[in-house]
């Protein structure tokens, strides 16, 4: 298909980033993004555009304020009790009203449940293309986004535009992006901007939020260390010694998908395709054989190592370090090994 | 109580392959699945049924040959079952799926009267976009409820539905409205087994078979290629990483090889242990 933009998208310019403000905490990946925002809007010589919705507290001036120290030029917020908690009604409306207003070209959302609920509808309603999970983003010579993506199972990836509508609309997943740098007291121009929503009108009540209990929701994705076990481990219990490793480190534990199928280890826990992507410093991989679903959730680590029989075993194509020995026997001398050189204890004694 | 359930054949592993001239995919000998996500739309609608009483009818757009995920669905319990397959449909995005899905259930709406909720997967495990159930919702204006964990309540004389809503750092409890349409997650419900007596229903069963003009779709600029605004221009594989990974050799005593391990880490990343030690030490 040959790009024609109709005469009246021309007028849409920048490139903006949806802020995941809920419960007065910005989700990460907003800030991820808002670095690819920056580098796209420097290419195409525009500026970067923060939205920010919510109930007028100093969570949406805060959110505000970070937008700016993230990169962001503008800030388009909206407050108003009623945005106080993500409804899928509200919010559309909101998001659908400020595009239509001030016309960005590009639209970034993160994956995540907010995000995916809220890029599919506004979408629909602006009868524009939304590009998902997108692990690459990029402007090329006709100034057009080139969002790419894996497909089927990350085998292969694939390159997608929007040519003839706008925004070009993209979500990604947390931690795909790296974080950008922030800089302290930058910042930018805040355009106010009121939507005359009544709550009789919507539809959807919250009647309740049960937060999770802490125990439930681990911190993986964002985790500096992540030592996960596979099938090699041979059973559910042995998935202790991935557990007693992370916990030396002072970083999360996870699993491949099928010892979550297994009934080994909680959803929450599976790292890969369909599970979370992680980008630790420092990520130890036992009894994984590496398959492309678990690969892609895993490429962004710094470091990457691999307790695996097989020599021969696909991690070994992305892993920086083997050992090729058995990792039931193996992870608790690493865990031994790893206590002796690092825990404050071991500090104490090199200090004196 | 009607229940449209949306369900997608997929093929049941990822190892599918694209053409590399044309960017289309190679389906062929592939099995193929209901997606799975899908199971737990369609187990939580029929305990639906069975409780309140009504019908279940599950969608799907496909090839003639997604009549087999049809049948599937049949021996698990649903009422009716209705394939779109036309080759105008070919190439859709989410936006040209939507499309074409929700004025199928308008039609289906026409034919056994409108449903009460529409019932969508989570995702896909093939094109795993989360974009169709959205897209549908907005199309037809119903109420939309993404990511539920549990149906609590449906109140069939007030019309008004209760559920729990996975959202980040925990759970919404929701009270809407009918028509709505719902998107469950996976492991929300036990799926049933198909039974002896559903799989012979389901053998003989009439699959009703829309065509695009069938369902009511006269405007086929909104359909296949020329209805997506999304255009896939290029398919190709990720560069493999330049070298492999350095062995570390194993020796006789396990906290050798350990010893061995973190050393060349450390010497490899010189700040590593200060990252570690902060870590272990709970900074
Ligand atoms: C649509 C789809 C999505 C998927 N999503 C994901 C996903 O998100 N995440 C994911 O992980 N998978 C996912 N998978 C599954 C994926 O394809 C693989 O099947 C899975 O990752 C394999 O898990 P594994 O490495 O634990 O097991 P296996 O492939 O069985 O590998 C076990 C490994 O352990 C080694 N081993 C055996 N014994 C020992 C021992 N004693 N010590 C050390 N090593 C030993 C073996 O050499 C082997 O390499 C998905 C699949 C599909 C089709
Ligand atoms: C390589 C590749 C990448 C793609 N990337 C994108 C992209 O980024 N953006 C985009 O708009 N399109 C994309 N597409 C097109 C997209 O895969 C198709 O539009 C597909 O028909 C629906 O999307 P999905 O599989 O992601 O469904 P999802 O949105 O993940 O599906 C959610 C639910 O909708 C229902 N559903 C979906 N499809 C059907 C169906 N045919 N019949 C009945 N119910 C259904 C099911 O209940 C399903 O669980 C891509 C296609 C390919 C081949």
């Amino acid at each position: 298909m040959k790009k024609e933009l109709p005469e009246h998208f021309k007028a849409y310019k920048h490139v903006w980033v949806m802020v995941e403000l809920e419960r007065g905490h910005v989700h990460p990946v907003s800030w991820e993004l808002m670095g690819e925002a920056r580098k796209l809007a420097d290419k195409l010589g525009v500026d970067v555009g923060a939205v920010v919705i919510g109930a007028p507290d100093a969570g949406a001036r805060e959110a505000a304020a970070e937008s700016f120290a993230y990169g962001a030029d503008v800030v388009y917020l909206v407050e108003n009790p009623i945005l106080a908690e993500y409804r899928n009604e509200s919010y559309t409306r909101t998001l659908t009203e400020l595009v239509n207003t001030y016309k960005p070209e590009i639209l970034l959302l993160g994956a995540t449940n907010l995000g995916r609920d809220l890029a599919g509808s506004v979408a629909t309603t602006l009868l524009t293309g939304l590009t998902a999970d997108c692990t690459e983003l990029a402007v090329d010579a006709d100034k057009s986004l080139a969002a790419t993506r894996p497909t089927f199972g990350g085998s292969l990836l694939c390159t997608i535009y929007t040519l003839n509508f706008r925004p070009q609309m993209a979500t990604v997943r947390p931690r795909v992006m790296r974080m950008p740098e922030r800089h302290e007291g930058r910042i930018g121009r805040v355009v106010e901007h009121a939507v005359a929503l009544e709550e009789e009108s919507i539809v959807t009540k919250v009647l309740k939020f049960l937060p999770d209990r802490s125990s439930q929701t681990s911190n993986l994705a964002y985790a500096d260390v992540v030592v996960a076990g596979g099938l090699g481990l041979q059973n559910g219990e042995n998935l202790q010694l991935v557990r007693a490793l992370a916990n030396v480190l002072g970083g999360e534990w996870g699993c491949s998908r099928p010892c979550v199928q297994k009934g080994w280890a909680p959803a929450e826990r599976q790292i890969g395709q369909t599970g979370k992507t992680i980008r630790p410093k420092l990520y130890i991989a036992a009894g994984i054989s590496g398959a492309i679903q678990h690969r892609v959730g895993v490429e962004g680590a710094d470091l990457i190592v691999a307790i695996n029989t097989d020599r021969n075993a696909p991690i070994l194509d992305i892993a920086h370090f083997a050992v090729a020995t058995d990792a039931i026997r193996f992870l608790p001398a690493l865990t031994e090994a790893f206590r002796a050189r690092i825990s404050p204890h071991a500090n104490d004694r090199l200090a004196g | 109580m009607h229940f449209v359930v949306c369900i997608k054949q997929v093929p049941d592993s990822a190892q599918i392959r694209v053409h590399p001239v044309t960017n289309t995919i190679m389906r062929q000998g592939v099995p193929t699945i209901i997606n799975p996500y899908d199971l737990f739309s369609l187990e939580t609608a029929l305990r639906l049924r069975d409780e309140m009483g009504g019908e279940v009818t599950v969608l799907t757009m496909g090839p003639p040959s997604a009549e087999d995920a049809l049948r599937k669905a049949l021996t698990y319990g649903a009422d009716r079952a209705v394939l779109l397959t036309d080759r105008f449909f070919a190439g859709s995005d989410t936006l040209a799926t939507s499309y074409a899905l929700a004025q199928a259930i308008r039609k289906i709406g026409d034919a056994w009267g409108a449903p009460d909720i529409v019932f969508a997967g989570k995702q896909t495990i093939d094109g795993d976009t989360a974009q169709v159930g959205p897209g549908i919702a907005r199309r037809l204006e119903l109420n939309q409820l993404t990511y539920i964990s549990r149906v609590t309540k449906v109140d069939a004389e007030a019309r008004t539905v209760e559920l729990e809503r996975r959202a980040e750092g925990g759970t919404q409890v929701l009270s809407s409205s009918l028509p709505c349409l719902v998107t469950m997650l996976e492991g929300s419900a036990e799926i049933r087994r198909g039974s002896m007596a559903g799989a012979l229903r389901a053998a003989r069963a009439e699959i009703t078979t829309w065509s695009a003009a069938d369902a009511g779709i006269t405007d086929l600029l909104k359909c296949g290629l020329r209805g997506s605004p999304t255009v896939v221009k290029r398919v190709f594989a990720p560069a493999p990483r330049a070298e492999k990974a350095k062995q570390i050799e194993v020796k006789a005593k396990s906290r050798e090889t350990a010893d061995d391990l973190i050393e060349a880490l450390f010497e490899a990343k010189p700040a590593m242990q200060a990252d570690l030690e902060q870590l272990a030490a709970g900074l």
